[in-house]
């Protein structure tokens, strides 16, 4: 087994902190160069980054189990705040914590690493009893859209997200450079910084609005652009923190750019639904804790299968 | 003391995790007594909730007004907590019939200097629905027409722990706070005062409270 706290580990965390540092930097050189303008979004999203970093990276150092319990937090936070955004009848509380008592399972089958288990139990038992606590209860009105919905919250928060942590168990000998830790530290950066990437695109270069039906902010130059980079990026980190041979990491990068805006726009898609703007308040400068974790929901998957299929 | 660990040590963990609160204008809220605030009431998590936003060492000046026959009547954990840990100030629903002034005490506190919270509902009610406000907060401002009232709305805390159930579910919750309002400006006449109170707390969250509740 290798020490999670393997050279490569403290190199990227190191790198993330020199990172955030000129980010800090930055702003605070543009608040001194345009007093005028308004910096106060902008610098408490940077200020936020330090907050989720120091917690992510204290979590990621300490242990398999701190991450695990970090991981599981956030999964409980995303699932508290979908479940505070959606309509919900007030017959379904029991089902509510039963949906909740299923992240602690679910992080337990992660744990001891059941892996068939952890792959049906959301799909397939929740599924199932989900509806047949709805049917003790016996109110049939708003029955199918309850039903799914919240199944729909827990998909998202609990199964999808859990595969960063199961990430975290796989067997470090996959990974000779910087064991399991390294895939969670590789998916967690490149998806964070995809995000960042397409909002500076955007910002920047972007004139046509990717989908206008959804979010006027997405347009397409943001998204390429932060396709590109994340591209990049992923090749470069791919050196320090994985196995992986340059197409493999091209593909990494370019799989966790698109799933990631595309998971960014499903949880737009659920506001312009529900008529909010911002998914909580949680995490300043950057809206709810589902704002910050919607890309990780679809990027996780897809690249736990991505890496198992190339390197198990 | 007692009250200060515990709000330190369990209740605010407790309310940041398993339930979370959104706080429109904290600052608002009010750190030096006597003060009213004036709060819908949807759940006893309510009261927990709005009393963790105080710093611990305002704490022992926030006194909730709640009925002393529910709380306080037998002895047992709930009338400690009440007492220790919440210091509410007793209402006696029945003072009227023996002759006394039901908000006695109430007074009592804010000459002290305290902060009370008020729920003009008067009941928990319906959860996460607006009950009409009842005319004692009427009384309290025409015998201390000097004190601030602060109007508070609370949102999701009666899906948190609605009347009836006993088993909480986590959800984030709102807290909206309005700008006092000073002596100054009030409608004169009872029913003008508690309908403009009524609009004052009813309309604070603005179009950013949506019906999440079936």
């Amino acid at each position: 087994m290798i020490d999670p706290l393997a050279p490569p580990v403290w190199w990227t965390l190191g790198g993330l902190v020199l990172l955030l540092a000129v980010a800090s930097a930055v702003t605070a050189a543009l608040r001194w160069r345009f007093p005028a303008r308004d910096w106060r979004e902008l610098s408490d999203r940077i200020r936020s980054w330090w907050v989720l970093f120091g917690v992510f990276a204290g979590a990621i150092a300490l242990s398999r189990t701190a991450s695990l319990v970090f991981l599981g937090l956030m999964s409980f936070l995303a699932l508290k705040e979908f479940f505070s955004l959606i309509p919900t009848r007030r017959v379904d509380r029991k089902v509510l914590l039963w949906a909740y008592l299923a992240i602690p399972v679910q992080y337990y089958w992660i744990a001891t690493d059941w892996y068939q288990m952890f792959l049906i139990f959301v799909p397939v038992y929740l599924f199932l009893l989900i509806p047949a606590i709805m049917v003790i209860a016996g109110e049939t009105r708003g029955f199918l859209r309850a039903a799914s919905s919240l199944h729909w919250g827990v998909m998202i928060c609990v199964f999808l997200l859990g595969h960063a942590a199961q990430l975290r168990v796989v067997p470090d000998a996959g990974n000779p450079v910087a064991g399991a830790a390294g895939w969670l530290l590789f998916l967690v950066i490149t998806t964070e910084l995809n995000d960042v990437f397409q909002f500076l695109w955007g910002k920047s270069v972007g004139r046509t609005r990717a989908a206008p039906g959804l979010s006027p902010r997405k347009t397409v130059e943001g998204a390429l652009g932060g396709i590109a980079t994340t591209v990049l990026v992923a090749w470069a980190l791919a050196q320090v923190l994985t196995p992986f041979s340059t197409a493999e990491a091209l593909m990494a990068g370019a799989l966790i750019g698109f799933a990631g805006f595309f998971g960014d726009l499903t949880i737009s898609a659920l506001k312009r639904d529900l008529g909010i703007k911002d998914s909580g308040s949680l995490i300043p400068g950057h809206g709810g804790v589902l704002d910050r974790l919607d890309s990780l929901a679809f990027t996780a998957p897809l690249f736990f299968h991505f890496t198992i299929f190339l390197h198990y | 003391m007692l009250q200060r660990l515990v709000f330190a040590l369990v209740l605010r963990p407790l309310i940041a995790i398993a339930v979370g609160l959104n706080v429109r204008h904290r600052e608002r809220l009010p750190v030096a007594g006597p003060a009213i605030i004036v709060a819908n009431h949807n759940s006893h998590v309510d009261t927990l909730g709005l009393m963790t936003l105080f710093r611990l060492r305002d704490l022992p000046r926030v006194r909730p007004a709640a009925a002393a026959d529910h709380f306080l009547e037998r002895p047992g954990l709930l009338s400690f907590i009440a007492r220790h840990i919440m210091r509410i100030v007793p209402l006696d629903r029945r003072a009227r019939e023996k002759g006394e002034d039901p908000f006695g005490p109430v007074l009592e506190a804010l000459d002290d200097g305290a902060i009370v919270i008020l729920y003009p509902e008067g009941t928990r009610g319906e959860p996460e629905r607006l009950g009409r406000f009842r005319k004692g907060i009427w009384h309290l401002a025409q015998a201390r027409p000097a004190v601030p009232i602060t109007p508070v709305f609370l949102a999701g805390f009666g899906k948190v722990l609605p009347r009836g159930s006993f088993v909480p579910v986590p959800f984030f919750c709102d807290v909206f706070v309005g700008p006092a309002i000073g002596p100054d400006g009030r409608p004169a006449g009872r029913d003008a005062f508690i309908a403009w109170l009524e609009e004052a707390v009813r309309t604070l969250p603005g179009d950013r409270f949506r019906e999440t509740w079936e």
